[in-house]
């Protein structure tokens, strides 16, 4: 997985509360068997109009939001499907971290896996963020540190200790866990013995 | 957590599972059965193909094609992409020795119908499956959530998933419900109430009279939209209707093993003095049938209401979001519910797919015709319901009424087949998701229980059953 240490830029402001993942990457994009390609089709009805022509005024569609790095955004981002191609679609348009008060569990834990950054503030510093990213002023983003600087506002954020050592380090989650497989195997052993019914293979 | 004292339901499962702690102080969690379907699996098998890692315990693992699968012809899927995508899944588990029920196979249908179906499905089971609806099988007393593709591969490979605890919310509803009212406006009632962020965090147990006297079907309606609580997992006790349900289906312990399977589910209800982070306590003689005006599944309002106003919301961001709503839903404010002209109907999905849904719509349509100007459309949610129906009879009676009647998957619930809608195209669906373009780019959805589908369907409107005669 790609590491994140840090990141600076302008960060593109998208007000809306409740951001589904049907809105993040639709349905006819889920067709695929890979992971990468869909940053084109990253909020796809609100970016293209019926004819697939971009809309010119989608912020992700104009300059310079469309390099940005970092998304501001409303309460509850990420609800909906368990779809990974919805932090899939916006590491490939370039997006690696997402600022809002609040994120959906699924979606939140499928950012990680995809080395983005998702970064919960309260709703005040919210509004400081998504007024600092219509004034186009730069963002820094310092994990280690764990502070989002924008201007003169200098705001601290909580992360899980093991999510972020794995986001600086790049760890590979199945290779950890793989690391247990004799705990695993006993487990399994024991349970074979007491709750026989759960291993009736068909 | 502590090992000592009251246990929730969610206590005694988390504990039962839990393999161990890793050193950077996350649990690991043992997965009993994982659901896998076409669309959000191809990616992990291709991880493990990379890492040249092989599936744990393939044996745990179902698979099975919905979301992408034609309801017409499917000897032949069209789209070339879904195609692939159903070629892939019928590969990448024969390779890994995983059982697939295949389109021609009668037990094909949607993951979380023929979970139960099948008597995969039972008490006390942690389950997990790509898909979010996954929180369906937390009806039978499973801890069942719906986890994103590196999971899937996670578990996969390991058949265990990196997990911490989740906070405990009970909701328990009260009381005889009232003429009308079912599962379904039960459940639109409580996201109404605590909002699609409500649950964020938490795994809810469902409680009360009006709970436990439901039936299976009911009880999988509640739990299969506990995500669009916010929740990753809805719980309901195990109890005498459990075992009723799973006895004697393939895959439910056999007579060897029965009883000591019982005994082991009939110690799973939460303990009476078990403490919960939240309550909520519901009369259900304050619900009335619900339906959707807006683009989330929060926006619900009694059959008997209006479209609200934005000038009534009560924060800015709020007013904002019900403005752009009611301009995606081509509606006013204050427009009667009921005075809200049809399209289409759509009955089917993992909320309402079951035989128990199709009986209820057959007993409302029978004899009638639906109106002239709607399209109307059922989809069982598997290929043994739709047996079931035909050898009721149910089938003709629908089509009788003027229904179209389909083959099994998740059809125009999402749309990624070619049961879509089209533009200002307005549907009253039993599905689970009202969100902007769901079931097709522009497409306006309203949703409901299957009583009030069928009523609508009839009328062309949005129709309160209670003056359906």
């Amino acid at each position: 997985m790609d590491k994140f240490h840090s990141l600076k830029g302008i960060a593109a402001p998208l007000p809306i509360v409740n951001i589904d993942t049907d809105m993040i990457i639709p349905k006819q994009f889920l067709k695929t068997i890979k992971r990468t390609g869909l940053g084109v089709s990253l909020f796809y009805e609100m970016r293209y109009d019926n004819d697939g022509n971009l809309i010119k005024d989608f912020v992700l569609n104009t300059s310079p939001y469309d390099q940005s790095k970092i998304l501001v955004t409303g309460d509850n981002f990420g609800c909906g499907s368990s779809r990974e191609h919805a932090p899939w679609s916006l590491k490939d348009f370039g997006i690696r971290s997402v600022i809002s008060t609040s994120f959906a569990d699924i979606f939140y834990n499928n950012c990680f896996q995809n080395g983005i950054l998702p970064i919960v503030v309260s709703p005040e510093n919210l509004d400081q963020l998504m007024t600092a990213a219509k004034n186009q002023i730069e963002f820094t983003i310092d994990l280690p540190e764990q502070v989002i600087k924008a201007g003169n506002h200098l705001i601290k954020f909580e992360i899980e200790e093991f999510r972020k050592e794995r986001l600086l380090q790049g760890l590979d989650d199945i290779g950890i866990t793989l690391g247990y497989k004799d705990k695993i195997n006993t487990y399994e052993e024991d349970k074979k013995n007491k709750k026989p019914w759960l291993f009736k293979d068909n | 957590m502590s090992n000592q004292g009251p246990k929730t339901l969610f206590d005694k499962i988390w504990s039962e599972h839990l393999v161990g702690q890793r050193e950077d102080g996350t649990n690991l969690l043992y997965i009993d059965r994982h659901l896998v379907h076409e669309v959000t699996s191809p990616q992990a098998f291709e991880g493990l193909k990379i890492s040249n890692r092989p599936v744990h315990r393939p044996e745990a693992t179902i698979a099975v094609a919905d979301h992408n699968v034609p309801t017409i012809n499917r000897q032949n899927i069209e789209d070339p992409q879904s195609k692939i995508q159903v070629e892939t899944l019928a590969k990448n588990t024969k390779e890994h020795g995983i059982q697939y029920f295949d389109l021609m196979d009668q037990r094909q249908g949607i993951v979380h119908i023929i979970g139960p179906e099948q008597g995969i499905t039972q008490p006390g089971m942690t389950i997990v499956c790509g898909d979010s609806h996954t929180s369906t099988h937390g009806a039978f007393g499973a801890l069942a959530f719906g986890i994103g593709t590196s999971e899937v591969e996670h578990v996969l490979a390991t058949q265990t998933i990196v997990q911490n605890p989740a906070k405990n919310m009970r909701i328990s509803v009260n009381g005889e419900l009232p003429f009308g009212v079912n599962s379904k406006d039960l459940i639109l009632y409580i996201i109404g109430k605590i909002g699609t962020a409500g649950g964020t965090g938490h795994v809810i147990e469902y409680a009360g009279s009006s709970i436990m006297g439901l039936s299976m079907e009911g009880r999988m309606t509640i739990c299969n939209m506990s995500i669009e609580a916010g929740a990753r997992a809805g719980l309901i006790s195990p109890d005498q209707t459990t075992f009723n349900y799973i006895k004697g289906r393939p895959y439910a312990p056999g007579t060897e093993h029965w009883d000591q399977a019982v005994e082991y589910w009939s110690s799973l209800p939460s303990d009476n003095d078990a403490n919960y982070d939240h309550e909520i306590v519901i009369d259900s003689s304050e619900i009335d049938p619900m339906v959707t005006w807006g683009t989330s599944p929060e926006d619900v309002v009694s059959v008997k209401g209006t479209v609200p106003n934005p000038s009534s919301a009560k924060t800015e961001n709020k007013k904002k979001s019900i403005e752009r709503s009611l301009e995606y839903m081509g509606l006013k404010p204050g427009t009667k519910i009921t005075d809200i002209k049809l399209d289409k109907i759509f009955i089917g999905s993992c909320t309402n797919g079951r035989i128990e849904d199709l009986r209820k719509v057959a007993s409302i349509v029978k004899d009638k015709k639906i109106a002239s100007h709607v399209q109307a459309m059922i989809v069982p949610g598997s290929g043994l319901v739709k047996k079931q129906a035909e050898e009721e009879g149910i089938d003709k009676i629908l089509k009788d009424a003027g229904f179209e009647w389909r083959e099994a998957g998740c059809s125009m619930c999402l749309g990624m087949n070619p049961d879509q809608l089209k533009p200002g195209e307005r549907c009253a669906s039993t599905s689970n998701r009202n969100f902007e373009g769901r079931q097709g780019r522009g497409g306006r959805t309203h949703l409901m229980s299957p009583e009030l589908a069928a009523a609508s369907a009839i009328t062309g409107n949005i129709s309160d059953i209670r003056d359906f005669t």
